[in-house]
């Protein structure tokens, strides 16, 4: 059943599989029906989405569109008023292990007293189930997660004494942790420096490099293209999804921003620039 | 040690009981922000002792235990039902549930003390807190409680650890956070209950969170803080006993709140980091050092005008005339400088001797090579650059004025023409500066 805007399956486009893990013939992310409402209001009205593995893929779209609580529906911590999500073939209970997730970075108190390798040990409570705990082991892999994200250095560092983009890439750790197959973000690149942003682009790459998926909310226009191969349209209804090539069109994002000047003035210079990727590279 | 009755032993078991669970628990309820959630416990579990009393006729703790129990939860979940089905937020919900809950009590409470059975007085005792009430049945049960409660806190720390740093993560995982709110809830009510008869529904929110705010001073872990604030509230449990058992006629309870409080107190004051009496010494040892720096800045560039000499004394007029210094802040100012050897103050004038002279020329470096790298790497206006490296010259560190000099080419003049001065001190590595 195909709603006003979805693309076609994506699958049946490409059918890359991704190296070395396993069902790769089912999608990532499989959404059916989805409708979700808080309270009377509803959020996301009646999405129908299929998310191919073993790319990096945008959730786009204007403030207020869903996009994080599509995500959260994914991850199922908002009850759907209708419809189902699918990950990996069946409900997200049984794949908990097979995803990881970064929240929001505002979603947390950082003056909570712990430390970046505390924070990181957390993406391992899933598997270490309820009373073991973090030993040695743990602590190892927790520090090899955090530098991964070039912060080792800064482990036994209070979290308040971090910088954003380092907390931010504590909790990029904290996923690593996780060692999952799919990874759900929400906004990795909001407020962080231009050396951090390089520096989960990269992470992001290399996850795609061994056949993760990610999943992430983007706000950033501009970097769409340069980012990522696929890309979600949200504005409460799905307005689109498919390969960045042919979905991150000028006439998409009219249909997702509507007729908000602003946006559509940077969504213009976005598509300009998508084949020059230096556009909104600020290092140097 | 002490020559204390079998009543005030009883008393201090008791009390120092209470403060350990009472501050480990806290922790919790302090950094999830629901202070104040205990405070409506403690009240709404007032029914439930009159009602415990009404129901069996007795003193006996267990039913009233048990009747602060359920009745402590069923305004827990009041609240939660409150909060999740209407558009009320957390602290109203928190005040209806306390003030209503306190309400019936108080009105059960009346109700019961006019009964004809005899043996009520002594039930007003939950609302301050009666400690000298306490018989070794009553700390034998909340010894058993308490310590149920420390056990499961150390039991499911990585869980409550989650559930207080992030429960959205949490539920990703797997953990059922409802459950787990619901758990660390329960156990605040336990505590509650505990506590009632020593410090009263009134009071009792002091030994939940007065501790834990005091730990949180001290420590950037979590599982020292919880330590910590076990340690201050059994050490306050304790001390206030000891107080009151001291003198007779002082109330054990509000003795050991302000006990725990005096200890919040010093906490936040003095604590490392976090204490204000520290913040704000670092903060008027940072302005103490901006005014000698800018001392000796305006010697150099007074010498520099006069030539490039700075053999002369300048008089003491004309320096406090650079800041419109009055003589008692120039004192203050030039003193220091004058017994660490950076110049020298004499009925003439003011002198800067030769460490003076090469610390003003790093600061007037930085000055200068800041006002450059504004107006020639971010293209700011000459005339707009001064104010900024003013304040710059006195953040600068060695490090990152060597990376600005390298930037800049290792220049010579400052955007307005003035020699950036390296002359006497260009490879001088000293660190700090006055």
């Amino acid at each position: 059943m195909t709603k006003d805007g979805v693309s076609e399956d994506p699958r049946g486009g490409d059918g890359t599989v991704a190296g070395g893990l396993p069902d790769s013939a089912k999608p990532a992310i499989e959404v059916h029906d989805l409708t979700v409402a808080y309270r009377t209001q509803p959020v996301l009205w009646d999405i129908d989405l299929s998310l191919p593995e073993g790319k990096l893929i945008a959730i786009v779209g204007p403030n207020g569109a869903g996009k994080s609580t599509l995500l959260r529906s994914i991850l199922g911590l908002v009850k759907p008023v209708t419809g189902w999500v699918e990950v990996f073939g069946a409900p997200y209970r049984q794949r908990r292990s097979w995803v990881g997730y970064v929240p929001q970075r505002e979603s947390v108190d950082w003056d909570f007293p712990t430390s970046a390798l505390d924070v990181v040990t957390m993406g391992l409570y899933g598997s270490l189930g309820w009373l073991r705990r973090p030993g040695r082991k743990e602590r190892e892999i927790a520090v090899s997660c955090l530098d991964k994200v070039g912060i080792a250095d800064l482990a036994g560092r209070q979290i308040s004494q971090l910088s954003g983009g380092q907390q931010q890439r504590v909790f990029l750790a904290r996923a690593l942790a996780q060692d999952a197959r799919l990874y759900l973000m929400d906004e990795p690149f909001a407020g962080v420096d231009a050396t951090t942003e390089r520096a989960i682009l990269a992470l992001l790459q290399e996850l795609r490099s061994t056949g993760r998926t990610v999943v992430a909310v983007h706000h950033d226009l501009q970097t769409v293209r340069e980012y990522f191969d696929h890309v979600v349209l949200l504005n409460m209804r799905l307005v689109a999804d498919g390969p960045v090539a042919t979905t991150f069109t000028n006439e998409n994002l009219q249909r997702t921003y509507g007729g908000r000047l602003t946006v559509l003035t940077q969504a213009a210079e976005a598509l300009l620039g998508g084949e020059n990727p230096e556009i909104s590279n600020p290092n140097v | 040690m002490f020559d204390l009755s079998f009543t005030a032993r009883t008393v201090l078991l008791g009390a120092t009981l209470l403060g350990i669970v009472g501050g480990a628990l806290g922790s919790f309820a302090l950094l999830r922000r629901q202070s104040l959630l205990g405070d409506a416990l403690a009240h709404a579990a007032l029914p439930g002792v009159c009602l415990g009393f009404y129901l069996t006729g007795s003193k006996n703790p267990l039913p009233l235990f048990l009747g602060a129990l359920i009745a402590g939860i069923v305004g827990a979940l009041c609240i939660l039902v409150i909060v999740r089905n209407s558009r009320l937020k957390q602290d109203t919900a928190i005040g209806i549930v306390l003030s209503v809950f306190f309400g019936a009590g108080i009105v059960l409470l009346t109700h019961i003390q006019k009964l004809p059975l005899g043996n009520q007085s002594g039930l007003d005792k939950f609302l301050f807190g009666q400690a000298a009430t306490l018989l070794p049945r009553d700390v034998m049960i909340m010894a058993i409680l308490g310590g149920v409660v420390l056990l499961l806190v150390l039991v499911f720390f990585k869980e409550l650890r989650v559930l207080t740093f992030d429960p959205e993560f949490g539920a990703s995982l797997g953990f059922p956070m409802r459950g787990l709110e619901v758990f660390l809830t329960v156990l605040l009510v336990t505590v509650v209950v505990v506590g009632l008869q020593t410090v009263g529904v009134v009071l009792i929110v002091a030994t939940l969170i007065t501790p834990a705010a005091a730990a949180r001073q001290w420590t950037d872990r979590l599982g020292i803080m919880v330590l910590l604030a076990a340690a201050i509230g059994g050490f306050s449990g304790a001390t206030g006993a000891l107080i009151s058992a001291g003198w007779a006629r002082l109330p054990t309870g509000p003795v050991i709140v302000l006990v725990a409080s005096a200890i919040l107190l010093v906490s936040l004051l003095f604590a490392p980091q976090r204490g204000m009496l520290w913040a704000s010494l670092r903060e008027r040892a940072l302005a103490a050092r901006i005014r000698r720096e800018n001392l000796l800045k305006d010697l150099y560039r007074w010498g520099e005008n006069a030539g490039g000499t700075w053999s002369e004394p300048v008089t003491t007029a004309l320096v406090m005339g650079f800041r419109g210094h009055t003589r008692q802040q120039l004192t203050r100012v030039a003193r220091r400088l004058d017994r660490k050897g950076l110049l020298s103050w004499t009925d003439d004038g003011i002198t800067l001797r030769q460490e003076g002279l090469e610390q003003a020329e790093r600061i007037v470096r930085r000055h200068r090579l800041w006002e450059l790298f504004l107006t020639r790497r971010l293209e700011l206006a000459e005339d707009h650059v001064h104010r900024d490296a003013e304040e710059m010259e006195h953040a600068l560190t060695e490090e990152t004025e060597a990376r600005l000099d390298a930037l800049l080419g290792y220049p010579t003049v400052d955007p307005h023409g003035r020699p950036i001065p390296r002359s006497i001190s260009g490879s001088d590595p000293q660190r700090g500066v006055a």
